[in-house]
């Protein structure tokens, strides 16, 4: 049973919700009357409830595209992320490595990662997710790396002292201040991930993919101008891509709770 | 706390050249089992320098330090060193209690002995009570000494101490000092502690070492031979106002002794 404490929390948080909510509630309204009072065509933009009941009709197919092409991103997540802690480790620990691949890094992350997506899709096949997932890992492990290196870097020259008059080598200067020091700049870096991560699994499935996929279903149901469902598909993608961001958010006030707050 | 009878620190003709720029030069200094001495001088005198390179976190160009009777080296491997810098240095992502048993952790103490020694860390700084809060909860006094209590959590030989209290105001800053004294009294260790402030350094020393800047060396060494305990009384003494004089003459004397003070000192004459 939640102490009075709990529940409280719990209602000022909604409370503290309750603008966004309307705001949210307020838009879909406007959407709603407008497109219903100058007779906007399906075709241009669909009413909220022509989405929403093509989303019931369609829930089963819809959300077994969703689940297939989460998968994806979630792969390419996992899979750029750790390439980017790592890689953000390797950095930190030998500097000169890091000054020498730092400027190329940023040039290759200046390039449209989405571009490859037929690439991949010719090197892995169209139909293997793993085409989806490595454009979702690049474009995950950049933001990763950058503020993963930030973290484990930005340390008070005292704290390395302090860690010196200890005796302590750089394994252990890692362990006890870089990496604690590193977790709130990493999920920054992740909870950028997590956006781009279904951005890169949705768009790379434009470029072609097995039927079952969402962003393939998106692209068919524009072409035979199924608008709603479409509209419906993309809703999704925005529903699966937000309770990703919340599930990080989650994680990080789990490991990060020590944060000055308020 | 070891077999070692001699002087805890035994520092001889150490000189430290940075970048062909001498920072300190032919310094010969020892420091006895609980003693408390305080480096004292203006900016650029080395007197932090000498603080890093009594505690092996700089190496020195030329000389030796030797504490308890081994090298530098030796004695930061040996843990013979807590350490408080000006900042107090402390991780908000661990509180107050796992702060001050960091060391402890980190020399692999068991959970108990560290539970234990942790509570007698804070009672020793009058801190019980805030062994759940946060750093960041705390007066910037408060964090410092948590930061001394942690320092101070292993035994170590040597309390290096590099102005701790120096950005903190002056009222906060006298009581810290009284309460310094008291713990000092009570853990029995040996102190070098760097200060800008001439009432700091007479209220808390044994001995005041007096440096001058370019290059740094030792212009006068100043016993302080006040009683103890200090209390807020003894800054009223006259014979403390007697010993600030004499550190701060020291210190003009230091200054007015070094070159380019000396040339500019001249000049002036000379416009007159």
């Amino acid at each position: 049973m939640p102490s009075p404490g709990a529940t409280g929390r719990v209602l000022a948080r909604l409370r503290s919700w309750l603008p966004a909510l309307v705001v949210f509630l307020f838009v879909l309204g406007l959407w709603q009357g407008l497109t219903t009072a100058f007779h906007v065509s399906t075709f241009l933009l669909p009413k909220p409830t022509e989405i929403v009941s093509s989303l019931w009709d369609n829930k089963g197919a819809l959300w077994h595209d969703g689940v297939y092409t989460f998968e994806e991103a979630l792969g390419g997540f996992a899979l750029g992320s750790s390439l980017g802690i790592l890689t953000a480790l390797v950095l930190a620990r030998w500097r000169g490595v890091g000054a020498a691949l730092l400027p190329l890094a940023v040039a290759v992350n200046a390039v449209p990662i989405i571009a490859f997506s037929p690439i991949t899709n010719q090197w892995f096949g169209l139909l293997n997710p793993f085409s989806k997932m490595a454009i979702a890992a690049v474009l995950c492990f950049f933001p990763v790396m950058v503020n993963t290196l930030r973290g484990l870097t930005s340390v008070h020259p005292s704290s390395i002292e302090l860690m010196r008059s200890y005796a302590a080598g750089q394994v252990a200067t890692f362990r006890w201040v870089r990496i604690p020091n590193s977790l709130p700049f990493l999920f920054t870096g992740l909870k950028v991930a997590t956006v781009l991560s279904m951005i890169g699994a949705v768009v790379g499935e434009y470029f072609g993919g097995p039927t079952n996929a969402l962003g393939v279903s998106i692209l068919n149901d524009s072409q035979l101008f199924d608008y709603p469902r479409a509209w419906a598909g993309i809703a999704l993608a925005s529903a699966f891509g937000i309770v990703f961001y919340s599930l990080v958010t989650l994680a990080e006030h789990l490991a990060t709770g020590w944060r000055r707050s308020g | 706390m070891n077999g070692h009878a001699g002087p805890v620190v035994a520092i001889a003709d150490v000189s430290k050249s940075f970048a062909s720029v001498a920072a300190l030069q032919g310094i010969d200094l020892e420091i006895a089992p609980r003693e408390f001495v305080s480096l004292i001088g203006p900016s650029g005198c080395g007197k932090s320098t000498l603080l890093r390179i009594i505690g092996d976190l700089i190496q020195p160009t030329s000389g030796t330090v030797q504490v308890n009777g081994k090298p530098a080296h030796q004695a930061r491997v040996d843990h013979d060193y807590g350490i408080v810098f000006q900042d107090a240095v402390l991780y908000d992502w661990r509180t107050v209690a796992r702060n001050v048993s960091l060391p402890l952790e980190m020399l692999g103490w068991a959970r108990l002995r560290r539970t234990e020694k942790v509570r007698e860390m804070l009672e020793l700084v009058e801190l019980t009570g805030f062994e759940s809060h946060r750093p960041w909860q705390l007066s910037g006094g408060m964090q410092q000494r948590v930061s001394i209590a942690r320092a101070l959590s292993f035994d170590p030989a040597l309390l290096l101490m590099d102005e701790p209290f120096g950005a903190l105001d002056e009222m906060t800053r006298e009581r810290l000092n009284t309460e310094l004294l008291s713990i000092w009294d009570k853990s029995g260790s040996t102190v070098v502690f760097v200060t800008h402030s001439i009432p700091e350094a007479v209220y808390l020393s044994t001995r005041v070492v007096v440096m001058s800047a370019r290059p740094g060396r030792i212009a006068e060494i100043v016993p302080i031979d006040l009683p103890r305990p200090r209390t807020f009384a003894t800054r009223e003494e006259p014979s403390f106002f007697e010993l600030v004089t004499r550190v701060r003459e020291a210190l003009a004397a230091g200054s007015a002794g070094s070159g380019e003070a000396r040339s500019r000192a001249v000049a002036s004459e000379e416009l007159h």
